[in-house]
């Protein structure tokens, strides 16, 4: 996707974004991550605040109403936003990421003109269905078809873990279309949630991560115009598929790194207040030991992911970047979430404690938009292909 | 309508405030620099009104050092159309009367049909600066308002005390002052934020206020450049001394009830 190296918010606008967002979340969503956890659900008054803020469209372009924030300060903002509860972010992550950047990359202006300002506002939720009972880590996979009728395409297929579906408008929906050449192609189409054939089931009852909700999509024979083939002609659907995961990985990066700091800010607290005999136990060296790789992991993989995120914003790097960054900062969030629960000690194991959901929200980042190990084949792979090409 | 707000800077309550023992004055680095919370709700009012009648015009007024510029801003970026900030060295350590006067000629430099402030700031506490403003500028005062209603002429509103609610009317152009009861102010949002520094920003010095100035209602105001309030001497809190421990030999009972009778805690 070309990527503008010109800043649509500048350096100091962006730093009172950063600022004005902080003290959104430390304000306001902090003191609901439990009531997110115990109820399961974002509540109406935070998305309707999420919305005004203008958190639905911050990377879409201004053009469409966003806020336009370059790859370098969604990754920040990223970060920002990794400081608390996951689901709150994942309420529009899909907007601004995966299924938003489909339509601004790939689609036509006049699917743009449709749907962009209305993904941007919050009033449209966009949802990403590209995952399938044996297909999530490889989108060439797919059994989901998509048939050329008269005046469109009918479409039948079944799709799982589908991030937001139960609140979706639109499903950016990924599906083969057998070419004029008899070749099986990935196409994506914009289906809007009421078009008749769509059943979205109950939503999943996960580990981590309550508030955001997934379901299977079901789509059986569902009809749709000419005009919801994403960017037109066929042809675009594989390429949009692996753009967009791409450029979704730095952001997974980013808030991996956001829940490690907070990790880390509610351990040192933590050691800093619980005693044991007479001393805090930030005290024992074995305990600054774990603080200290808190830290490291931290520090790295900030810098990694802001790095990543320079690198396929100037284009010298959209692919093995983007793939480093998550691969690192979602095992890192892991090891340093286990830590944080080891330094809470029984505590850490105790719902009051933010660590405890911390590590069984981030459990879910080394799996989603590519697992660890897609990520491993991508970089091997692509380091090998790289070297072969220089001969 | 032109509703203008009167907005301070003050130190964070959820950080540690400070007075400076050389200067008596709030020691403003010791800690977050913030729009006062009693402000913002003067603000979010004003802002949210604005929002509801067209061609309201809300601006934002402080006296500050020019080092609050940035919190200033922060009504901009809330929906504020315009700041107007008053700095000048010869204003430093000012006390209620001279802030007031000084306020009452930028009031009277800009316009107003309504002024709204806060009850009283979290630093100072004054609370006083509406009724001294009332005073210079010759207009009704409603302070400790609980709730408004605004039309185009008039100002009503409601201040609950514990026994009472007084309902309270008066003619525009008038002066009112709101307390916790109004809501809290919203959280400026990105677009918001970066349309702040398009705004109008005007900087104002004791040199564009002197000479007086008409305030319509005939008086004429001329900003003194000295406080009246002198702080002739400051010192820190003395440490608490640790307590009196009563030992239980079989006469504690005299012992505590000798000890509040003493202190004439009973």
């Amino acid at each position: 996707m070309p990527e503008s190296t010109d800043s649509a918010v500048s350096a100091e606008d962006f730093v009172d974004i950063l600022d004005g967002l902080r003290q959104f979340i430390r304000g306001k969503v902090i003191p609901l991550e439990r009531e997110i956890a115990e109820k399961d659900e974002i509540p109406q008054e935070l998305r309707e605040l999420a919305k005004d803020m203008g958190l639905f469209g911050y990377a879409i372009d201004q053009e469409w109403g966003g806020i336009g924030l370059d790859v370098v300060q969604q990754a920040e903002l990223a970060i920002e936003l990794g400081y608390t509860s996951l689901a709150f972010r994942s309420m529009f992550g899909t907007n601004n990421g995966i299924a938003g950047q489909v339509i601004e990359g790939f689609g036509t202006d006049a699917q743009k003109e449709q749907w962009l300002a209305a993904i941007a506002s919050g009033e449209v939720v966009a949802s990403f269905a590209l995952t399938e009972t044996g297909a999530g880590s490889s989108p060439a996979s797919i059994r989901t078809k998509a048939v050329k009728t008269a005046d469109g395409w009918s479409i039948s297929g079944e799709k799982r873990y589908i991030t937001n579906a139960p609140s979706a408008d639109i499903f950016i929906a990924f599906a083969k279309v057998i070419n004029d050449a008899g070749e099986a192609k990935v196409e994506v189409f914009i289906v809007p949630s009421k078009t008749p054939g769509i059943t979205v089931g109950p939503h999943d009852k996960k580990m981590g991560q309550a508030g955001a909700w997934t379901a299977d999509v079901h789509f059986d024979e569902v009809k749709v115009g000419d005009d919801a083939l994403v960017g037109g002609k066929p042809g675009i659907g594989y390429k949009a598929a692996l753009t967009s995961l791409a450029k979704g990985r730095i952001t997974i990066a980013g808030l991996a790194v956001g829940q490690a700091q907070r990790v880390l800010d509610e351990s040192l607290a933590y050691a800093t207040i619980a005693k044991q005999g007479d001393h805090v136990i930030g005290d024992y060296q074995l305990v600054q030991a774990m603080l200290a790789d808190q830290q490291v992991g931290v520090s790295a993989g900030r810098a990694l992911v802001l790095d990543a995120a320079r690198n396929y914003m100037n284009g010298s790097d959209t692919r093995v970047g983007p793939s480093v960054a998550k691969l690192y900062c979602t095992e890192m969030v892991g090891r340093v979430a286990d830590m944080g629960v080891q330094i809470h000690g029984g505590a850490g194991y105790i719902r009051d404690y933010p660590v405890e959901q911390i590590y069984r929200d981030v459990r879910l980042l080394r799996l989603y938009e590519g697992t660890s190990e897609i990520q491993r084949l991508i970089i091997g792979s692509n380091l090998v292909k790289q070297k072969l090409a220089e001969g | 309508m032109k509703i203008v707000v009167l907005v301070k800077e003050a130190p964070d309550t959820y950080g540690e405030r400070t007075l400076s023992l050389e200067t008596g004055l709030a020691d403003r680095e010791a800690s977050d620099r913030v729009l006062d919370e009693i402000v913002e709700r003067a603000l979010e009012y004003a802002i949210a009104y604005a929002e509801k009648n067209e061609g309201t015009e809300v601006v934002a007024l402080s006296m500050a050092t020019d080092a609050a510029t940035a919190s200033v801003r922060k009504a901009l970026a809330m929906g504020a159309d315009r700041a107007v900030l008053v700095t000048d060295e010869a204003l430093a350590g000012a006390d209620v009367s001279l802030t007031a006067e000084v306020l009452a000629a930028a009031l009277t430099h800009i316009g107003f049909d309504l002024v709204v402030g806060g009850d009283q700031s979290t630093d100072g506490a004054g609370g006083v600066i509406p009724a001294a403003l009332a005073e210079l500028l010759d207009i009704p005062q409603m302070t400790k308002l609980a709730s408004i209603e605004l039309t185009d002429t008039t100002v009503s509103g409601t201040r609950a005390t514990d026994r009472v609610t007084t309902h309270l009317r008066a003619d525009l152009p008038a002066i009112i002052s709101v307390t916790e009861r109004f809501a809290e102010a919203r959280f400026p949002n990105f677009k918001g934020i970066m349309s702040a520094k398009k705004k109008p920003f005007e900087v104002l010095t004791l040199a564009d206020l002197a000479g007086g100035s008409d305030n319509g209602a005939g008086t004429t105001i001329d900003v003194l450049s000295a406080p009246r309030a002198i702080m002739t001497e400051i010192s820190a809190k003395p440490a608490r001394a640790a307590g009196v421990k009563v030992v239980d030999d079989g006469d504690a009972g005299t012992l505590l009830a000798e000890f509040l009778k003493k202190n004439q805690l009973v």
